[in-house]
């Protein structure tokens, strides 16, 4: 058996849609470098795939570059930098043309061209869509797109337990494999991160198991900060069990938000007046984030109901109609049939707000390079930032395409640049290994339960951090974070086998998870105003004299994390009101 | 970059009775074997050309021959597993052709009756061809 | 509340031993799946009992297994269907089997590889439009392109079993995705991989690839088309040696 040690002139961490991405450009900018791509999962497994609606690019005549940066940056409540947002609006259309070009089955209009569908909070129409499975097309688009590459090799069920920073620059990871629990050394002269965002930090989230920041904890170890890392987006209408998003399309087509007395309750909260009818921008069709908070004012009035996996209110599609539900809305029956148990045309469906997106992640300037030369980030994982303080739907899926192209081309030009690796990895080598014997094996001793743990963490972000925030409850949840942290140094693993032990994978990411839970809360304390998603009771206003700032998390040994401020780049735009409503446009 | 570690897999061996667990594997192996069908009666139908080749007498003796219980028995089994094959081969060929009239194509239904169809007029023909010159 | 037994395959190679059924009794939930039960073991019984899985919703395709004999994806069976039990859970059938419910498959990534998944033409169009493609051309293909790669179809494919050299279900479906796309113009290209004897012409059409997908794909269907055409190209190569057949 050799050593198992790798070298290669970019390693890109993550195998979603910017990581592949990210892939494709460095082999076409220097076919000459190699390629690694490291993912804990197969590159198909990636969250990319879960997405449904699909992805803003200006295409069509009657829109422009002007309107989808205004759209972006009002809906950000004006927190994205506005140099990053201009530049993202013009590449984008010419990322989706070349990802057409790969064999995206974009669906169509009669003539042949792209079709494109109104989405929340835009002027004019420019959502690009693969029926209602956009992400999973693009996923298997890019990666088998890649497969053409053959200088992308690829580490398989690969899990990045740290970074290598030697001299003062990234040059490669740490990376267990999972298969066998030996850990290997991945040289490299530049790193791209790619590992999306970190929903599982809270109890009720779309997101997908694997979703749980270990990508911007991997940079924050290394001294990178985390950015904005309290804007978290909720959307309205999860199943509180599974998280799967029941889409607006549902509360568009006429479907009813019930609490517990089948009130719609959405009349007390300015939303309008309950019409037969749906109408727009009032009432189910107000935006997702007045409706979010309006369950917690409900759930706060002890009028939702409680059940096994916590409160919740009905949605209610029943009076539409086995017909209408299945003409128009079939994806949502499906779900619920499917994985829930549930018939909509028969039963109401339980749901509740459920954590989305992280506007936030690893600083990253607009070539996506962060602040350690030789490591860049792109995709949910990093922040640059486009998505402000509430992300526009739809936008999220362009920027992996984006960012994920400039941050592998400036990769691959600083790849190009490097001609050597220091030589001390040996030790450091040494060390992790020592280190995840003593710590992630089944002869710690421990007696801490991961999944206790992770309960734990779950149930206080979402008391404290959750969609509605105080001093108080944001500090308790940090008191709530510190002990548990403590509380995992003594994480018990019962699994003694090497062979693809699920248990310390579980206990790495809640690791993870735990130091990206830190940096929300501290980011959050410290920010004194509400905007956008991150709503203070304590601070209704939001606060452009103090706070047109993005937040930056430091992290401190055995400390809570520092927390500095950069302002916000305004180019064209100057703040304004934040306008309500036309989010409901969408179906 | 090389990849190399020490792995033990399990692997489950396939016993060669695998096709008994299962009505859609017996149902398989049943198309398959009954392709021996279509080669009977294809090397029945060639002997019997070859046989009427040879003038009456040839023709005469094939007839003895065939009237033999035995080749009686034979030839029912035959065709009762010509049936099936032609049946289940039918049903599979809407998967292997298809036909787009317009923009949408033809109904799985359409494809595998047309089949059928052509089945029946063919089989009328013959019997019409055989009964009006006797 | 009531109860359902579960037996699941365990293997640890490091034990060195055959493997063996566990029985867990676990309750019998109404909202949960199979995928639940599993992590309800992981969590509060078991933390050694290894699987994969991760979005819950019929999509990422991770967490294939056969349950009572049968290949599905775990997250979308729910386990009252069984009761009132045992239920028995194994891996994928026809693969390695790495740990427990976890089996081997880098070889299908291998075969996707040698298909040619990609748009191939001699050269990429212009960043600034977009080929064209009509509705009804994106329906010829759309439906081979849902496969969500959970292997379902390897499992339930005898031949595969039988000769692991097969290039299998999805992969050639994913070919014939690729073909059947009208910008593409690689046909040729992949025909090569695609009729070796470890191609098309091993798939005996047995049909169980098309019955157990989840997303219907219908590989089977995919694959006799294949053979149409293939042998279409071999005839015509046969009688016109000097034409093009394009």
């Amino acid at each position: 058996m050799s050593l198992p040690f790798h070298e290669c002139d970019v390693l890109i961490i993550g195998a979603g849609g910017a990581g592949l991405r990210a892939a494709i450009a460095v082999a076409e900018t220097n076919p000459k470098l190699s390629i690694g791509v490291v993912s804990k999962v197969y590159p198909m497994r990636s969250h990319t795939v879960s997405a449904e609606g699909g992805a803003a690019a200006v295409i069509k005549d009657d829109d422009s570059l002007e309107h989808h940066a205004y759209d972006t940056i009002s809906g950000g409540d004006w927190m994205s930098d506005q140099d990053a947002v201009e530049l993202f609006v013009k590449e984008a259309p010419k990322e989706m043309i070349r990802l057409e070009h790969w064999g995206c089955p974009w669906s169509r209009e009669d003539n042949g061209k792209v079709a494109v569908r109104p989405f929340g909070g835009m002027k004019n129409k420019r959502t690009w869509f693969a029926a209602d499975k956009t992400g999973f097309h693009m996923l298997h688009t890019l990666f088998q797109t890649s497969l053409k590459y053959s200088s992308v090799f690829r580490f398989d069920e690969y899990f990045v337990t740290d970074l290598i920073v030697e001299e003062g620059r990234c040059q490669g990871a740490l990376a267990l494999e999972i298969a066998t629990g030996t850990i290997h050394a991945i040289k490299a002269k530049s790193v791209v991160i790619c590992t999306g965002g970190a929903g599982k930090v809270f109890p009720f989230t779309t997101n997908a198991a694997i979703k749980t920041g270990d990508g911007m904890a991997l940079a924050y170890r290394a001294g990178v900060p985390l950015k904005d890392m309290e804007f978290v987006q909720y959307h309205p209408t999860g199943l509180p069990f599974t998280g799967i998003l029941i889409t607006e399309a549902a509360r568009a087509e006429g479907g009813h938000l019930l609490n517990k007395d089948g009130y719609r309750y959405l009349q007390d909260y300015d939303l309008g007046k309950p019409e037969p009818k749906p109408v727009l921008r009032s009432m189910e069709l107000g935006p997702r984030d007045r409706l979010s908070q309006a369950f917690v004012k409900e759930q706060e009035s002890g009028r939702t109901l409680q059940g096994p996996y916590g409160d919740f209110v009905h949605l209610d599609v029943r009076h539409l109609g086995a017909k209408t539900i299945n003409n128009k809305i079939p994806f949502v029956r499906e779900l619920c049939l499917k994985y829930e148990n549930i018939d909509p045309v028969k039963e109401m469906i339980p749901v509740r707000p459920v954590v989305h997106y992280m506007m936030g992640g690893i600083d990253t300037d607009i070539e996506g390079a962060t602040s350690l030369p030789g490591l860049f980030a792109a995709g949910e994982c990093a922040c640059v930032s486009i998505n402000g303080a509430n992300r526009l739907g739809s936008n999220s899926l362009t920027e992996l395409l984006v960012f994920g192209s400039r941050a592998g081309r400036s990769a691959a030009t600083f790849s190009t640049r490097q001609d050597t690796f220091s030589t001390g990895i040996g030790s450091l080598f040494e060390k992790e290994n020592s280190k995840f014997l003593s710590k992630y094996s089944a002869d710690n001793n421990g007696s801490e339960s991961i999944a206790e743990i992770r309960n734990e963490m779950h149930s206080t972000m979402e008391e404290g951090a959750g969609i509605y925030r105080t001093e108080a409850s944001l500090k308790k949840s940090m008191d709530a974070v510190k002990s548990l942290k403590v509380r995992f140094e003594n994480v018990k693993i019962s699994d003694s086998s090497k062979t693809f032990n699920t248990e310390v994978t579980s206990a790495l990411e809640l690791s993870c998870l735990l130091d990206v839970a830190e940096t929300v809360i501290q980011s959050a304390l410290h920010r004194a105003e509400s905007r956008g998603s991150h709503q203070r009771t304590d601070f209704p206003e939001r606060n452009d004299k103090d706070f047109l700032s993005h937040s930056l998390a430091y992290k401190k040994e055995d400390n809570v994390p520092e927390i500095k401020y950069k302002p916000v780049i305004i180019t064209k735009w100057p703040p304004g009101e934040r306008v309500y409503g036309r989010e409901t446009k969408q179906s | 970059m090389d990849k190399s570690v020490n792995k033990q897999y399990y692997r489950k061996d396939m016993s060669i009775f695998w096709w008994t667990r299962k009505w859609t594997h017996i149902r398989f192996i049943l198309r398959e074997l009954t392709s021996l069908s279509v080669a009977f009666f294809a090397l029945e139908i060639v002997l019997l050309f070859f046989s009427v080749s040879r003038g009456p007498e040839g023709y005469q003796t094939f007839v003895a021959v065939i009237s033999n219980p035995i080749l009686i028995i034979l030839n029912f089994i035959a065709f009762v597993g010509l049936i099936f094959h032609s049946v289940t081969w039918f049903d599979l060929a809407p998967k292997a052709m298809v036909i787009k009239v317009g923009k949408r194509p033809l109904p799985a239904i359409v494809i595998a009756g047309s089949n059928y169809m052509g089945w029946i007029v063919v089989s009328v023909l013959i019997f019409w061809f055989l009964t009006e010159n006797t | 509340m009531e109860t359902i037994e579960i037996e699941v395959f365990r293997y640890q190679p490091e034990k060195g031993s055959d493997p063996a059924f566990q029985t867990y009794e676990i309750p019998l939930n109404k909202d949960w799946v199979i995928l639940d039960a599993l992590n309800h073991i992981k969590d509060h019984i078991d933390g050694s009992l290894s699987f994969r899985w991760s979005c819950r919703m019929g999509v990422c395709g991770s967490c294939g297994m056969v349950v009572n004999g049968k290949p599905v994806l775990t997250c979308a069976t729910f386990l009252e269907k069984f009761a009132p039990g045992p239920v028995r859970i194994e891996p994928l059938d026809n693969f390695p089997v790495v740990r427990d419910l976890v089996i081997e498959m880098s070889d299908f990534l291998d075969k996707l590889q040698k298909v040619k998944p990609w748009i191939i033409r001699e050269e990429e169009g212009s960043t600034e439009e977009e080929y064209l493609q009509t509705p009804s051309q994106l329906a010829d293909y759309k439906q081979y392109s849902m496969c969500i790669n959970c292997m379902l179809c390897y499992s339930a494919c005898p031949v595969y079993g039988l000769e692991p050299g097969f290039t299998g279900p999805a992969a050639l479906a994913l070919a014939q995705r690729y073909n059947m796309d009208s910008r593409d113009q690689g046909n040729r290209d992949r025909m090569e991989a695609l009729s070796d004897d470890t191609g098309m012409w091993q798939c005996t059409f047995v049909g169980d690839c098309s019955a157990v997908c989840p997303k219907n794909v219908d590989p089977a269907g995919a694959i006799q088309r294949y053979k149409v055409e293939g042998a279409t190209h071999w005839w015509k190569t046969l009688l016109l040696p000097y034409g093009k057949d394009r």
